[in-house]
């Protein structure tokens, strides 16, 4: 009898708890179930580039994978080709005035958005002053918008220490679209010849003012108010699981319609790299970018007829140095810490081949004045044939030592301990050991000081450090925006390098004429690469897998892989 | 009882609003913030940040302003993810997280007590140590190698179960099994050496001596008082199990609390960090509230004060 008792009341314990488990069933997310089978083999082309993005509002995102997702459901007024050349976007054509300053974008006829409304250049207009607009806060808003005219008064004038000095008014910022919605004209505050990459960074894609301001900051949550241009739009969303996007029939513009073939997309949100591995080799996704690194030495390169490829990015590896701090402040020491390191084991072994070795601060990939040129080239060409720092490792050891005994501590002697601050991620730790090895070559000895991520940011930042970790991907094919990470009062100066010369010759590149200001970006790199302000290790690049059957796709070195196109083939 | 539930309750309020405090002055004591990237964004931007969610403030206002928000029921807006309030991310995750962790726990009681008793029937003979041995494994394999093993087992070789999402009965197969494991070892060696305590009392012998058949006994007389251990450990588990499988949860890609708990605090969202946190107080307060209840029930020995 009272065993019954016990049994009837764990069984009620066992069902309240199942209850209360299925409770909230409906208003949950779980609503997701029709795309399984959809998102499987065949029909549709499912990729995994990247975890849940934080916010996929072209403004307000600053994430890679977050603007990757933002290319295939947007279209800026250009847009960037596989051959990495502006195409007109939106724009069917723009004209640029001979002093640079005036843009004119002149818009495609019968654009529309994915909701079947019209797009004209207004739309764009809202968009780029939305973009400075300080109670958004976009954070790439001074990056893409920071040039036009106006952009200062728009929001409000900031002294030194940022405080606002005028009321903030985003209408003063110099875009104007025509009555009639077909041009739209956009004056800069001081020449900016690479503009045209700008009009086709992920950022400036246009938002729909109606649904913004409807809905605020939430327009981008969900599916239903998620109004874009591109060529997929947004039709299922559950976070941190998938995003299912379905072919916009209303688009049209810098893409080929008639490749865009695949009906669903789907991204699934994986952030654990052996899921993803099982994703992939289960046949759920076609292209995954989350790979084990583990298991790198077991995959065929696509070189060798593999699927596994590697591809460059343009960004750089680099260490910092508080080039303030003794006794970081002399050159020579600087030369010694940086001519120490085997650049290629580093890439190659360490890194797994997954990093290229550096020898200059800006990597492949990066253009020069004329397009067909590489900037690397022009300076590896103007610097005699050889890169900034010798691919021969022994010979860069022995100036090393040299190095280190004219700036007073021959073999290490009196050296100071150093301490170098990395985070505990992907291979910094093991790139960390490995640099106290090398110093420990020239008698130095250097401690590690793991750093957690949110607390490393602003601690390099601040300049609170001796030696630390640091890498920059670039946001728009111009050299410019990695070597003006050394400018001194840039916000990413971390190193905290203050060079008159190298200021000089950057003041100097922002002007109109491409020659001018590549040649006078060659000057600064020389300059802070021969005053040896930090030290570049390694060029990024992407890896990932690729099924064969997935097609139409390719991988830019903006770190994108472009899916307009894709489509599997069984 | 219901006085005693009334005084617990109140308490479980107090130690929330405690919890929420000391969270709450905690979390800012931590360096870093949440709007740290590797690219500096501008002065201006970063102030403009702060002053929409209010972050200029001095420490004191803030809290003032939150929790006063929190008590009309807004616990605000995540500050990393853009758009969306922490309620309704919470809101979104919650039952996700509830469903799988209570099918777990359900598993996990549904095998793990047969398993104790069974082993304490037997004990000492082959089922005993076959399965202290299973439970020992069980509770010494970790979670993510447990997932991990499924996922390429059953996942990748044989290619059987579906890896990603919820979306489908046959998905939860994978991370049900993954959170249930532990539990089940747990309880399994939780009621065997309960339930073998229980068996070596003198009512037990009283009964054996009158002549009751071993089964009888052990079921009509020690399982009631051998399972007050394993209606403790429910409580917590159940919280532990919808908070803390952040492993499981990234392994199958589940789009569940306990990743969004711990992403919270890497990314320093305040706003997230606090709203689960309340979350997981609350759910640990109210399960031990009603284990006291079920204790009461199961054992009228124990009186409530």
């Amino acid at each position: 009898m009272k065993a019954k008792r016990i049994a009837a009341m764990l069984l009620t314990v066992c069902m309240t708890l199942s209850l209360a488990a299925c409770g909230g069933k409906g208003s949950g997310s779980d609503d997701a179930g029709s795309s399984d089978g959809a998102s499987g083999d065949g029909e549709g082309v499912t990729v995994q580039i990247g975890p849940n993005p934080e916010t996929l509002d072209p403004a307000l995102n600053s994430a890679m994978d977050g603007a990757n997702m933002i290319i295939t459901l947007f279209e800026p007024l250009l847009i960037i080709d596989e051959n990495n050349e502006v195409q007109p976007g939106q724009a069917e054509s723009y004209e640029v005035s001979d002093d640079g300053l005036v843009w004119t974008f002149t818009m495609r006829d019968g654009l529309k958005w994915s909701d079947g409304s019209d797009l004209t250049a207004k739309d764009f207009e809202y968009t780029f002053k939305r973009l400075c607009d300080t109670e958004l806060a976009a954070p790439y808003g001074e990056t893409v918008v920071g040039m036009i005219d106006g952009y200062q008064d728009a929001i409000g004038n900031p002294d030194k220490d940022g405080n606002m000095t005028t009321e903030p008014d985003k209408e003063k910022l110099n875009v104007v679209a025509s009555e009639d919605g077909k041009t739209l004209t956009i004056t800069l505050a001081y020449p900016c010849s690479y503009f045209a990459k700008l009009a086709a960074f992920a950022t400036m894609s246009p938002v729909q003012q109606a649904t913004v301001e409807e809905n605020g900051d939430a327009w981008s949550v969900e599916p239903d108010t998620y109004v874009c241009n591109g060529p997929y739009m947004i039709t299922e969303w559950t976070p941190s699981e998938r995003i299912v996007c379905k072919k916009n029939p209303n688009y049209s513009g810098g893409w080929d319609s008639s490749k865009i073939v695949t009906e669903d997309l789907t991204f699934l949100l994986i952030e654990d790299s052996s899921a993803a591995y099982t994703s992939y080799t289960g046949g759920e996704a076609q292209l995954i970018k989350t790979v084990p690194t583990e298991e790198i030495p077991s995959f065929t390169k696509a070189e060798d007829g593999g699927d596994y490829y590697v591809d460059f990015t343009l960004g750089t590896y680099y260490l910092s140095m508080q080039t303030q701090k003794e006794p970081f402040n002399d050159v020579n020491v600087r030369k010694a810490l940086n001519l120490a390191i085997d650049r290629d084991y580093i890439a190659n072994v360490i890194m797994q081949g997954t990093y290229s070795p550096a020898y200059n601060f800006v990597g492949p990939g990066v253009i020069d004045a004329d397009p067909e040129n590489m900037f690397y080239d022009v300076s590896v060409e103007n610097n005699g044939g050889e890169p900034y720092i010798s691919e021969d490792y022994e010979a860069n050891l022995e100036e090393a030592k040299k190095a280190l005994a004219e700036a007073g501590y021959p073999d290490g002697e009196g050296f100071p301990t150093i301490t170098y601050s990395t985070n505990d991620q992907g291979y910094h730790v093991a790139v960390a050991e490995y640099l106290q090895n090398c110093y420990k070559e020239l008698g130095i000895t250097m401690n590690i000081d793991k750093v957690e991520w949110a607390s490393f940011t602003p601690q390099r930042r601040a300049g609170e450090y001796e030696m630390a970790r640091n890498g920059w991907i670039m946001d728009y094919n111009d050299a410019s925006n990695m070597i003006e990470l050394l400018y001194s009062t840039n916000g990413n100066n971390d190193g905290k390098y203050n060079s008159k010369e190298f200021d000089a010759a950057i003041d100097k590149s922002k002007c109109a004429d491409l020659d001018e200001h590549f040649a006078a970006l060659h000057e600064a790199e020389k300059i802070m690469m021969e005053d040896y302000a930090c030290i570049p290790v390694a060029y990024y690049n992407d890896f990932w897998l690729q099924s064969p059957s997935l097609k139409g796709t390719w991988h830019s070195p903006y770190g994108y892989w472009y899916l307009q196109y894709a489509y599997v083939e069984e | 009882m219901k006085k005693y539930i009334i005084k617990r309750l109140a308490l479980g309020i107090a130690s929330i609003f405690i919890v929420a405090t000391l969270t709450f002055f905690l979390m800012n004591l931590v360096p870093g913030g949440p709007f740290v990237a590797e690219k500096s964004i501008s002065k201006a931007a970063q102030e403009a940040l702060e002053a929409k969610y209010g972050l200029d403030k001095p420490l004191g206002e803030r809290y003032i302003t939150y929790m006063s928000d929190f008590v009309k029921g807004d616990m605000g807006y995540s500050l990393r993810q853009r758009g969306r309030t922490v309620s309704g991310i919470i809101f979104s995750k919650f039952p996700v997280s509830a469903k799988l962790a209570g099918i777990a726990v359900v598993l996990a009681l549904a095998l793990g007590i047969p398993l104790g008793c069974i082993s304490a029937y037997n004990r000492g003979k082959f089922f005993d140590n076959f399965i202290i041995v299973l439970a020992t494994c069980g509770i010494a394999i970790p979670s993510f190698i447990s997932s991990v093993l499924l996922l390429y087992t059953f996942g990748s070789k044989l290619g059987v179960l579906p890896t990603v999402g919820l979306n489908t009965m046959s998905s939860y197969i994978m991370p049900v099994t993954a959170l249930a494991i532990y539990p089940t070892a747990y309880i399994t060696r939780l009621m065997r050496s309960s339930l073998l305590d229980v068996m070596g009392q003198d009512y037990i012998r009283t009964s054996r001596a009158k002549g009751v058949s071993s089964f009888k006994t052990l079921f009509k007389h020690a399982l009631r008082n051998a399972i007050l251990p394993v209606i403790t450990y429910v409580g917590p588990m159940l919280a532990g199990l919808m908070t803390g499988s952040f492993v499981v949860e990234k392994i199958f890609t589940i789009p569940g609390l306990g990743r969004e708990f711990v992403s919270a605090i890497t990314n320093r969202d305040y706003t997230m960090i606090m709203g689960t946190t309340i979350i997981l107080a609350t759910l640990v307060i109210t399960a031990n509230v009603i284990v006291d209840i079920l204790y009461k029930i199961i054992d009228p020995r124990i009186k409530l004060k």
